[in-house]
């Protein structure tokens, strides 16, 4: 057993956090009102070469795995859970997807883009009518000469307009059982018949931008299918066990932006002739959520660093995320309880850590998605 | 009498109360609540429907242009608005709990003649400001002063989080008379919007509750005749608690209807959402999460009702006032909390009600008085009387 992180994994949160703290935490609260999408933080990111942390190098990124992204996730989202969302996405739904499951020409082709930011990778997966029941995809993939033509529409699509690059996992064998008749199609934004419909009005991560991504008989050549036809969804569910160390990692960012501003509006706020700190009722519920913060942590560690090592993880993954988003949830309502009325307004900034919060137990598996996969695995 | 507190039947009166704004509600409030809540603005027609029915006085004798009802029927009404529209719900009862009743139940008559036929009748709404930016829990430290000087008080200082401040005519405040005195010094008084010195400024933007008015009072070299003093001077600040004993069971109903809402739409959606090949509410897990808020929003409600006939009742109400005002309030946020879990992607999106029910029910551990302060009445009431029991 060694908890001690590398210098390398101390190199990366050192970078990380400075580049949060100096662009991002800025920033955050205009955006957040404005609901607009973070084109120069997404572009410093890219500069600091964090958007290709997990793409091999011999594809221009950093080769780094997924404790080194937890670690960078955890910072970003610190300072601003919409651009941790977006990079986080990008990251794991798409770029470790294709590192994985690419064919070498399709990883030539796109990985550098990727890694360098020209392009963003958004995933494609949720529909209105299959959101917990994903298997119940309905956009449909049409055999023609030379490829396939895609229609049909995707929901919640995190990064929506703003995405170079989508993967869509749409219906090639209707006659086959549920989810076994799924593949998976790396979608450019720019072929003909995409577009972004329409934009969800959201409680929290409103600078994130997400929207419907719409397919109108899109023709996707054959050298864009990714894995094996009809794969498809073993795919999906495989990129979502490291989509869900992203989610967890942003979990725990929040849940120390929470714990950070409950420490220092405690300590400088007084009632009844005394720092609110000394209160056992405050200190106790920073010390609940300081408890949580390192169990959260190092579920997700845990987990990234299995799946760094090829060990098996869907159960782990589904556990940081189950339990890191709870937390984080936890710590984000006592966090504005700790600020009282001032933390109901806007003048904090636990009043956005509450909004963005609450995604974390919804996106990328509701928690009773992940009970579903913890029980099964038992 | 003795029955008074274990007869959980509505009379007919209160059934009729129900039954009205239940609908009213439904018809008049709900379609306009996310709009309001988007361009943070009170919903003026949904007042006006207020008004025709007569809730703004509805616990207040007829003498003064109220309806003569009792807190019970008061506490329903409030519960029924606040199912589809928390901001509506915290507009009424911060009108009637603290903005009219400490003028009501302490006002001289010449206070009561100018104020309450206004209130009453919602001609104008009434306001109550106690907090100040450096007294929030700690509400006995109030650095608003005022000093005689011949037949009035010079007042100087700060409020904030005044509710429905923009749309009131009165204004009952607390103020520090001798600081050297503590808690003791504090007296309360009945302010007009059009004093001299008196500025209203618009409040901060909100997590939620953003259909609800709130405004910052600052006071600079305010003159107020000696008049306007509530009560009796030295007694400012048990009125004050007073007043909050009562507005806590306003915000518990307030809580109870929020929670009873996010209840409703979670019914609906999960009856009508298919995931896995069958609705969302045939699934154990959503199922038992709709039983769980149905058992403690039942559990809040008969907390809400039982501390609402204690006042009825003339009987003491402080302590059953906080627990049902700190129940039902953590009711709220769990229900609020769960339903959107139940919608899924959907109850993050602004286009249902939930979202904006999590966010005003978070008021509702915070205003008057937080979860904290609630247990702090409550525990200290329980070992007041141990200590008695034991002497």
């Amino acid at each position: 057993m060694d908890f001690a992180l590398t210098e390398e994994h101390l190199m990366i949160r050192d970078s990380a956090r400075e580049f949060a703290e100096r662009s991002l935490r800025p920033n955050a609260a205009r955006l957040d009102a404005a609901e607009e999408f973070p084109v120069d933080a997404i572009k410093e990111a890219a500069e600091h070469g964090f958007l290709g942390l997990t793409v091999p190098e011999e594809y221009g990124g950093a080769g780094l795995g997924n404790l080194h992204a937890s670690i960078l996730l955890e910072e970003i989202n610190a300072a601003d859970p919409s651009v941790g969302v977006t990079i986080s996405v990008h990251m794991s739904l798409f770029c470790s997807m294709l590192a994985k499951h690419g064919t070498e020409q399709q990883k030539s082709k796109y990985l550098p883009l990727l890694a360098s930011g020209e392009l963003i990778g958004a995933y494609c997966l949720t529909e209105p009518n299959a959101g917990s029941d994903a298997a119940a995809v309905i956009t449909k993939a049409v055999k023609v000469d030379g490829g396939y033509t895609l229609t049909g529409t995707k929901s919640w699509v995190t990064t929506g307009p703003h995405a170079g690059l989508f993967v869509v996992y749409a219906v090639t064998d209707p006659d086959a059982p549920k989810g076994k008749g799924m593949s998976a199609f790396i979608v450019e934004a720019a072929y003909d018949g995409v577009s972004a419909g329409k934009k969800e009005e959201k409680m929290g991560l409103r600078a994130s931008s997400t929207t419907e991504i719409i397919l109108d008989d899109v023709f996707v050549p054959e050298e864009n299918v990714v894995g094996e036809l009809n794969k498809g969804f073993n795919i999906a569910l495989d990129t979502l066990d490291g989509g869900r160390i992203g989610i967890a990692s942003q979990a725990v960012g929040i849940h120390r932006a929470c714990l950070e501003a409950s420490i220092k509006y405690s300590s400088q706020r007084e009632q009844f002739g005394k720092p609110i700190n000394r209160f056992q009722a405050i200190a106790f519920m920073m010390a609940d959520m300081a408890t949580d913060l390192e169990a959260a942590r190092l579920l997700v560690h845990k987990a990234a660093w299995l799946r760094d090592n090829g060990l098996p993880c869907t159960k782990e993954c589904s556990m940081a995320k189950l339990f890191a988003s709870r937390a984080c949830n936890k710590a984000a309502q006592d966090a504005v309880q700790i600020h009282g009325g001032a933390g109901y307004t806007k003048e904090f900034d636990v009043e956005r850590y509450f909004r963005d919060a609450r995604i974390t137990e919804i996106y990328e598996g509701v928690t009773d998605v992940q009970r579903i996969v913890i029980s099964r695995n038992l | 009498m003795s029955d008074l507190v274990t007869n959980f039947d509505l009379s007919e009166e209160q059934e009729m109360i129900r039954d009205t704004v239940r609908q009213f509600a439904r018809e008049v409030i709900a379609p306009g609540a996310a709009h309001a809540d988007e361009h943070k603005e009170l919903n003026e027609a949904a007042w006006d429907g207020m008004v025709e029915l007569c809730l703004p006085g509805l616990p207040f004798s007829e003498e003064w242009g109220g309806a003569g009802f009792d807190n019970l029927s008061y506490s329903i009404a409030v519960e029924e608005i606040s199912r589809v529209c928390g901001s509506m719900g915290l507009t009424l009862a911060a009108h009637v709990s603290l903005g009219t009743w400490p003028i009501y139940a302490f006002g001289s008559q010449a206070l009561k003649e100018r104020y309450l036929p206004g209130l009453c009748s919602g001609e104008f709404m009434g306001a109550y400001a106690l907090t100040e930016p450096g007294a929030g829990s700690d509400s006995a430290s109030t650095q608003t002063t005022a000093v005689l000087d011949g037949d009035e008080y010079i007042i100087n200082g700060a409020k904030c989080f005044t509710t429905n401040g923009s749309y009131s005519k009165c204004f009952v405040i607390t103020v520090q008379t001798n600081a050297e005195l503590g808690s003791k010094g504090i007296m309360a008084m009945v302010i007009d919007r059009d004093q001299p010195g008196f500025i209203i400024e618009p409040g901060e933007e909100k997590l939620g509750m953003r259909g609800s008015d709130w405004v910052n009072l600052v006071f600079q070299n305010c003159r107020v005749p000696k008049d306007a003093v509530l009560g009796e001077e030295g007694e400012g600040f048990s009125t004050f608690m007073k007043t909050l004993e009562g507005g806590r069971i306003s915000i518990a109903a307030l809580s109870l209807g929020i929670a009873q809402g996010a209840l409703d739409q979670a019914l609906a959606y999960s009856n009508e959402r298919e995931q896995f090949g069958m609705s969302l509410n045939k699934h154990q897990a959503v199922a038992f999460k709709l039983a769980d808020m149905e058992t403690e929003i039942q559990a809040a409600r008969h907390m809400v009702y039982h501390a609402s006939r204690l006042k009825d009742a003339g009987r003491a109400y402080g302590a059953a006032a906080a627990t049902a005002k700190y129940f039902a309030s953590e009711v709220a946020m769990r229900a609020t909390y769960e339903a959107i879990q139940i919608f899924g992607g959907n109850g993050y999106s602004r286009e249902y009600p939930v979202e904006r029910m999590y966010r005003d029910a978070k008021l509702c551990v915070i205003g008057e008085g937080t979860s904290e302060v609630q247990k702090i009445i409550i525990s200290r009431d329980l070992l007041k009387r141990f200590a008695s029991n034991n002497g």
